[in-house]
């Protein structure tokens, strides 16, 4: 396998004075979907805002494809190739669907066939692309947001809980349109509560725990092992 | 005994001390020290702005919210008294009676603005407080029977506290013992007093409340506190006080005007006194005011000197203009919020 | 069963509201202006107190919306605004001054096209201005509204100070171009011509405004970072840079106004700017800090409620404003269109 596409090393960060990373380590191999585990508030989120920018790693490096991106402003980070969903989706309510997927297509105009096949993912896109995305339901404004990471392509997308409070069906959407999205060659960083989801697409498995990986290893290792789930994270994860 | 005074918030450095120490001998004992007209006049100028922003600095240093309406709670004051003294005739009760209502007035107006304000966000306070003073201004201007307009308003004092007055033969220490005299004493005392008063507010629960929410206010409301009412309190509080010192004013100048109480300008020099003083320290407004007043009645001097010594040179005369100095007092104020925020008693204590 | 077509009307009435509902502020102004007419004797009056109003309104409108804009994209309470304003109406009437003999021809075409140099003259100065108070003034204390204000204000008192020193301190007395002066009658209606100028003037600033906002893409980025702009730098966007634009614009626009506004009361101040930012102070806020249509309805209405007022009772002009202001914001405590923040 070459390089991973990206690699975390010692990284803390810092918000006000709380110390939420305390030293992680985490690699992202090509191609894959790599799981970002755990329990609520042992810093998964605050992984994915450092490696996207908006919090500052004070120690430690991020590289992305071979280019160190920890100091590198938000913008820079996302041109130089990641795309990203944050956990409350972050949807411009007062634009519509369109303006919403205009604006994601970063480099110009948006590309036609592109569009079509996200159509065909998410065909309530098609349904509401004048609508005002505010008006949106949950499931349809967590489409948008994943959508609108995947309007252009981008070789790594870090995706924040993309299942939270989704009906079943939507999941189901959610999870072909992870595949598909691995099918093209893209690199994946998803941050999941559920674990029916995480064993479904993820190759490799990575658990953090108060600030730290705890666990980092092969996700069919981990679904098999039910006494190693229940120390990493607790009887939470299964009753999902 | 002297630590209670001061409510236990010392001044915390020896310079800054002595130089307090100073101001204080010099204030208490200006007629006598000196005795010109001008320089008593002076004297009693200063004592009134260091309360009046010492009030201000309770809202903003201390309260962390920025108030454009402090002139129009000081002119609240001041119009009482003068309007009380016009139609309740000469006397101790209509000055009594005018600074109450006008301190009264003054609080009610500040709680209406602030509720209005602060309950939405803490910048609606600045914006509204401007518009509003604004619009104070101008009405008191235009509804010229009852406040004299443009021209503002002259009234007579009670007998006691006019040069007329004797209270004992002869002079006191070389000082002419009159009702002027009186006068300056009673502006002194209730300065001082009122100053005591707002060390011991800062320094109570209400203050160290009113702090925890200028450092942090959501974490302020997470503990418990309702921001709002505290913030609104302080507002009413401060604008109380402003009034009585407006009051004060009035009384001292046996005069109340648009220009002397209202306008942006005092305004402007409130918010350079507290910034330049210290803000959140109290002391500052003390050091502020005075170094503002003393500048304002004689550096022009020396910048007009400069002005005259470069008078060949282009431009810069008209920058060291005397009149110019509000452009180098706004430069002074860019620099000190950005490097010293505690201003000089901050830097006095090595903040 | 019969319960269900009482029912059915009042679902109909509760929708018809709610369907109102984003459209009441545009309604109030339309409520304002029917109010005037009853409330105002003679048709004439009103249409020329409606026409002032407007006019009024347009160049509060035009000072305003970059200082709404700058706040709601970054967070940023500019309170030195008004320097914008009082720097193009000096440097606008300066043009002016030398272009005496166009603007003392009456010819329209030559009025105009001084009147343009002086706009375009005023706009650069203040956009060059407002480029500088952003990197020196402003850029140290982003995040910090208590700073803000006072460095901003302490930015005001310097500007106002060299207008003093570069200008003198005293008032410039203005005359409007040739062609501009007088009223033209209409329906009986005196019409001021320099009003109906600023009129026009006003609506293409904010249909341009309106345009570049909504189909530009520039245009979503600003709105987009107005809601959520972290969001706006993860897709790529550098906001700073948007930012620094839209605060030149709005300075830009600031100065612009500022040329309108001395030419209106055909005299200029060092301190008109500041005057100028109680009536602007109080239009952003009642139209919604952040919100553009806000602010063009609230600057509408003000304009409006200003003239009829003064009209039936002068003294009580100010005073109605603030009024005006106090109603809305029981009826709405953010301001007719509140822009909701993601974080």
């Amino acid at each position: 396998m070459s390089d991973p596409i990206l690699k975390l090393e010692g990284v803390f960060t810092n918000i006000a004075q709380y110390h939420i990373l305390q030293g992680v380590e985490l690699t992202v191999p090509r191609g894959e979907v790599t799981m970002l585990l755990g329990r609520n508030g042992v810093g998964k989120t605050t992984t994915l805002r450092t490696i996207i920018g908006h919090w500052r790693a004070h120690q430690g490096s991020v590289m992305f494809d071979g280019q160190d991106i920890t100091k590198l402003p938000t913008p820079a980070i996302a041109r130089a190739g990641i795309g990203f969903v944050p956990e409350d989706m972050g949807i411009f309510a007062d634009l519509t669907v369109e303006e919403n997927m205009i604006l994601a297509a970063v480099s110009g105009a948006i590309d036609d066939n592109r569009l079509q096949w996200l159509f065909t993912v998410f065909p309530a896109l098609e349904t509401f692309w004048k609508k005002d995305a505010g008006t949106l339901s949950g499931g349809q404004k967590q489409m948008l947001s994943i959508a609108r990471a995947m309007i252009e392509e981008r070789a790594l997308y870090l995706i924040d809980e993309p299942t939270k409070g989704l009906a079943p069906a939507i999941i189901t959407t959610m999870a072909r349109a992870i595949k598909e999205l691995k099918q093209q060659g893209a690199s994946i960083l998803l941050v999941e509560q559920n674990f029916a989801v995480a064993k479904a697409l993820g190759d490799s498995a990575n658990v953090m725990d108060d600030g730290r990986m705890a666990w980092s290893g092969q996700m069919a290792e981990l679904t098999q092992d039910a006494e190693l789930q229940e120390r990493l994270m607790g009887l939470s994860m299964e009753a999902h | 005994m002297l630590k209670t005074l001061v409510s236990g918030d010392t001044p915390r450095s020896p310079i800054l001390l002595a130089i307090l120490i100073v101001i204080l001998i010099c204030l208490a004992f200006a007629p006598f020290l000196f005795p010109g007209v001008r320089s008593v006049d002076t004297a009693a100028r200063i004592c009134i702005f260091i309360v009046l922003v010492a009030s201000y600095d309770l809202l903003l240093g201390y309260g962390g919210i920025v108030s454009f309406a402090h002139t129009m709670f000081f002119g609240l004051g001041a119009y009482g008294v003068a309007l009380a003294s016009t139609h309740m005739g000469r006397g101790f009760d209509a000055l009594l009676v005018g600074s109450v209502a006008g301190a009264a007035l003054a609080a009610l107006l500040a709680l209406v603005i602030g509720l209005f304000s602060l309950r939405v966000r803490a910048i609606f306070f600045a914006m509204i407080t401007l518009a509003v003073a604004s619009a104070v201004a101008v009405l008191v201007s235009q509804l010229s029977s009852l406040t004299g307009g443009e021209d503002g308003l002259s009234f007579k004092i009670p007998r006691a506290l006019g040069p007329a007055f004797k209270f004992m033969d002869g002079e006191l220490f070389g000082v002419k013992a009159n009702g002027k005299l009186l006068k300056y004493y009673l502006v002194f005392i209730s300065c001082f007093v009122l100053f005591l008063f707002m060390l011991r507010v800062v320094n109570s629960p209400f203050g160290r409340v009113l702090q925890a929410i200028r450092e942090n206010d959501f974490r302020a409301e997470a503990i418990g506190y309702r921001v709002v009412h505290y913030r609104v309190a302080a507002t009413c509080l401060s604008a109380a006080i402003a009034a009585l010192a407006g009051a004060l004013y009035a009384i001292w100048l046996r005069y109340v005007g648009p220009d002397t109480t209202l306008s942006m300008e005092i305004m402007i020099d409130i918010l350079l006194m507290v910034v330049i003083g210290g803000m959140g320290t109290m002391y500052g407004a003390v050091i502020g005011a005075t170094l503002f007043v003393l500048a304002q009645n004689y550096l022009q001097n020396v910048l007009s000197l400069a002005g005259e010594s470069v008078a060949n040179l282009p431009l810069l005369p008209d920058l060291l203009n005397a009149d110019r100095w509000l452009l180098w007092l706004g430069v002074l104020f860019i620099l000190s919020v950005y490097f010293f925020p505690t201003g000089i008693v901050g830097r006095l204590r090595g903040k | 069963m019969s319960a269900a077509p009482k029912h059915a009307p009042t679902m109909a009435q509760m929708s018809l509201a709610e369907r109102l509902a984003p459209y009441a502020p545009i309604l109030l102004v339309v409520g304002l202006v029917i109010a005037g007419f009853v409330a105002i004797p003679a048709t004439s009056s009103w249409l020329t107190l409606t026409v002032s109003g407007l006019a009024m309104g347009m160049m509060i409108f035009i000072m305003a919306s970059g200082l709404t804009l700058v706040f709601g994209l970054m967070d940023v309470i500019n309170f030195g605004h008004g320097a914008f304003v009082s720097v193009g109406a000096f440097v606008g009437v300066s043009f002016l001054l030398l272009l005496e003999h166009m603007t003392g021809a009456p010819n329209l075409l030559w009025n105009l096209t001084a009147l343009m140099v002086a706009i375009v003259g005023a706009m650069a100065a203040t956009g060059l201005m407002g480029y500088a108070f952003e990197r020196v003034i402003v850029k140290p204390v982003y995040g910090h509204h208590l700073k803000q204000i006072l460095v901003t204000m302490g930015g005001l008192i310097v500007v106002e100070q060299l207008i003093i020193v570069l200008w003198g301190p005293e008032e410039i007395y203005i005359t409007r171009p040739e062609a501009l002066k007088g009223a033209i009658t209409f329906a009986g209606a005196a019409l001021e011509k320099y009003r109906l100028v600023a009129v026009a003037i006003g609506l293409v600033v904010f249909l341009a405004m309106r345009y570049t906002l909504r189909r530009t893409k520039i245009g979503l980025i600003v709105r987009a970072g107005v809601e959520n702009g972290e969001m706006v730098q993860a897709l790529g966007y550098n906001l700073r840079m948007v930012f620094i634009g839209v605060f030149v614009a709005g300075s830009a626009l600031a100065g612009l106004g500022g040329v309108l506004w001395g030419l209106y009361q055909e005299v200029i101040t060092a301190h008109m700017g500041n005057q100028t930012m109680i009536l602007v102070f109080i239009v952003v806020i009642i139209g919604g800090l952040g919100s553009v249509e806000g602010c063009f309805i609230g600057a509408l209405m003000v304009g409006l409620l200003q003239n009829y007022v003064a009209f039936l009772e002068p003294k009580a002009a100010l005073i109605s404003n603030i009024a005006l202001m106090v109603a809305i914001l029981m009826w709405r405590p953010m301001g007719m269109i509140p822009v909701v923040k993601a974080k």
